[in-house]
């Protein structure tokens, strides 16, 4: 079992998402020890891209600042560095794929695995496109996490049976971005996942409510929040650290 | 598993998020249902011949070829086209599979506006909604355009993420898209994108090069030494190449935009100053910085001005089958004007940047040589910003 399956052995796992460097690496990593001090199982860390296509514009923005302050690949492995001298949850990569390309899959991934990075997640790799990294993934010892989505249908038992980590379920059509209701009957999803694998599974995209979060936790073993969170961060920016502890106490609170 | 028929070499590929892969999963099943069926074929053939004024001429520019001294140059009128470019040869290929999938509506991006113009058009034509993103910046430099697609029915948004041209107006498309899949056809505009689009938007436009041979075997009974034609993503080009690739002996030449010049951080030329990269679905060659990050480009010609190439011609530079070579905003707008005083011809600013590299070529080569360039689209869109170029106010 992966460091990642065993952080949902015991209750409900709740999940942030932070793209680093917005606006600088110092705030992400005072808001990083926040969640962790706070209730969070297991913390998303995004490396901003020029381009991110699955985002919508909160995240977009957030992207565009962090690039703006000049964050780079080099800068964020040094932060999970820093990190990683008292932060013992699994830390994962949330990016797209010509960052992992541009940086050469076995130096990302080999320096994944020496600086603690438990693994990645890139939303424009779908399963058909699994063996551009999946080698170097599984010589280095990080997961790859798989996405399910409300369209994948037939491909949900396919996804799950080769799924490591944990699968990451998108709640609704669209992209990334807080949702006042989230109407995908995803229960019936879960269980064709839980026909298919023994791997935990945690929804996210559109969840921004603890009520919501609650929801989620019910019927699969995590949430998964970003948008929610940068909205804190676009708002306090540097001063955002215990914002973000606040809300993720409370969102965690509801899970339980 | 790895979808093969998705690779061109080592580009291609389906990099999108899970949401869509359904999507191009039965839109693939649906072209290898169509592509080889007589009923489909015969609608859309009738469509290109009696809609869209196919086929398109092959013109011999004498006064060109003898002021440049060398080699024959006929020019392929795809400018002649209803909608006036190449781009309605795709368009209503794909408006047509779409209706026959049951989509009602079609969405698309645009740069220079031609697109967009012509999903429009398919789009009336064929009672489809219609909406198309556009980069705020191109909607200022092709207002003109914005105002025909609106007058054809169609929604336009502009887009204000990134640097606001063709490849945000991409990405909004791709967002659009897996907000709203059931009813709607993301008719991509060039041979770019995830598998199937390369194949697909490449088939539809291949009647260039198909007509092109037919029509310079009567004219000189031989193929042609060299075709020429524009690169952005690559349609036209890949369409104009695509029936010669097994003719070594033709010269394959794609022109990318050099913007200001492939020296400067201001060029969209690929080929010369990308290198491989995954983005808008594909791997393929994108001007990118050294984290990977799509870098901002810039040409004259907003048709041009896109960080990426479309697989199939990433795969036939590396295979040398085919050359690309960069042209400036300078030698594209001589080429513009020459074309227009040699010729009576106003080539889109995009083809202008083939015509110039013809002036370069044509004069070292000998007298029995023949050189086509595809004229992908016609200039009239273009007269205003080539104006502001050359320091010319026009009054409207």
């Amino acid at each position: 079992m992966s460091k990642i399956a065993r952080a949902f052995a015991g209750e409900k796992v709740f999940i942030p998402f932070i793209t680093c460097g917005d606006p600088d690496l110092d705030t992400t990593e005072k808001c990083v020890r926040e969640m962790v001090k706070n209730g969070a199982g297991i913390i998303e860390l995004g490396i901003p891209f020029s381009d991110p296509t699955a985002e919508g514009p909160v995240i977009q923005a957030a992207n565009l600042r962090a690039l703006n302050g000049g964050v780079t690949t080099n800068k964020i492995f040094d932060m999970v560095k820093n990190l990683r001298q008292d932060v013992i949850i699994p830390l994962v990569f949330m990016t797209y794929a010509n960052v992992v390309f541009s940086y050469g899959a076995e130096k990302f991934l080999s320096t994944c695995a020496k600086i603690g990075v438990d693994g990645i997640i890139l939303p424009d790799l779908p399963f058909e496109e699994r063996e551009e990294f999946l080698p170097a993934c599984r010589k280095f010892g990080v997961d790859l996490i798989s996405m399910i989505a409300p369209t994948s249908e037939s491909r949900i038992a396919m996804i799950s049976k080769e799924a490591e980590g944990f699968l990451y379920i998108v709640s609704s059509l669209g992209v990334t971005g807080t949702r006042a209701e989230i109407k995908t009957d995803l229960a019936p999803m879960i269980k064709i996942v839980r026909e298919n694998t023994k791997i935990p599974c945690a929804i996210g995209f559109g969840i921004s409510t603890p009520e919501q979060a609650r929801d989620m936790a019910k019927i699969s073993d995590g949430a998964i929040v970003g948008s929610a969170i940068i909205k804190i961060l676009a708002q306090h920016g540097k001063n955002s650290a215990p914002y973000v502890g606040d809300f993720v106490r409370k969102m965690k609170a509801a899970m339980i | 598993m790895k979808n093969l028929k998705s690779r061109f070499g080592i580009h291609g590929g389906q990099y999108i998020p899970e949401t869509l892969m359904n999507a191009v999963i039965e839109l693939e099943a649906a072209y290898e249902k169509f592509k080889h069926d007589k009923d489909f074929n015969d609608e859309l053939e009738k469509l290109l011949n009696e809609y869209a004024g196919r086929p398109s001429r092959l013109y011999f520019a004498e006064r060109m070829t003898k002021n440049l001294g060398g080699a024959k140059i006929y020019l392929k009128r795809e400018d002649l086209n209803h909608t006036g470019a190449h781009k309605i040869n795709n368009v209503l290929g794909q408006a047509l599979l779409a209706k026959k999938m049951g989509k009602t509506r079609l969405i698309a991006e645009t740069g220079a506006g031609q697109h967009g113009v012509a999903t429009a058009t398919a789009a009336a034509l064929m009672n489809m909604e219609c909406v198309v993103f556009m980069g705020e910046e191109d909607t200022r430099r092709q207002a003109l355009n914005v105002y025909r697609m609106k007058l054809l029915g169609a929604e336009v948004i502009p887009v204000t993420t990134g640097t606001a041209t063709l490849k945000d107006a991409v990405s909004e498309s791709f967002r659009e898209w897996t907000r709203r899949i059931s009813d709607t056809h993301y008719c991509l505009g060039s041979v770019m994108g995830p598998h199937p689009f390369p194949t697909i938007v490449r088939d539809f436009q291949a009647v260039i090069s198909k007509e092109i041979k037919a029509q310079i075997l009567e004219k000189e009974n031989r193929l042609p030494d060299a075709v020429i034609a524009c690169v952005g993503g690559g349609s036209n080009a890949i369409g104009s190449f695509w029936n010669f690739i097994d003719d070594e002996n033709v010269r394959l030449i794609g022109c990318e935009a050099a913007g200001r010049g492939v020296e400067t951080f201001e060029t969209a030329a690929t080929i010369s100053t990308g290198r491989v990269g995954i983005f808008h679905g594909m791997k393929s060659y994108f001007c990118q910085d050294e984290n990977g990050g799509i870098a901002p480009v810039y040409s004259i010609s907003a048709g041009l001005d896109y960080p990426g190439i479309g697989p199939e011609h990433a795969y036939l530079h590396d295979v040398g089958r085919a050359e690309y070579v960069p042209i400036t905003d300078e030698e594209a707008v001589r080429a513009f004007e020459y074309l227009a005083k040699t010729e009576g011809i106003i080539p889109a600013i995009e083809s202008a940047h083939a015509v110039a590299y013809a002036q370069k070529i044509a004069p070292q080569m000998s007298k029995e040589k023949i050189i086509v360039i595809t004229i992908s689209g016609r200039g009239d869109k273009d007269c205003a910003s080539v104006a502001k170029y050359r320091g010319v106010v026009i009054d409207e």
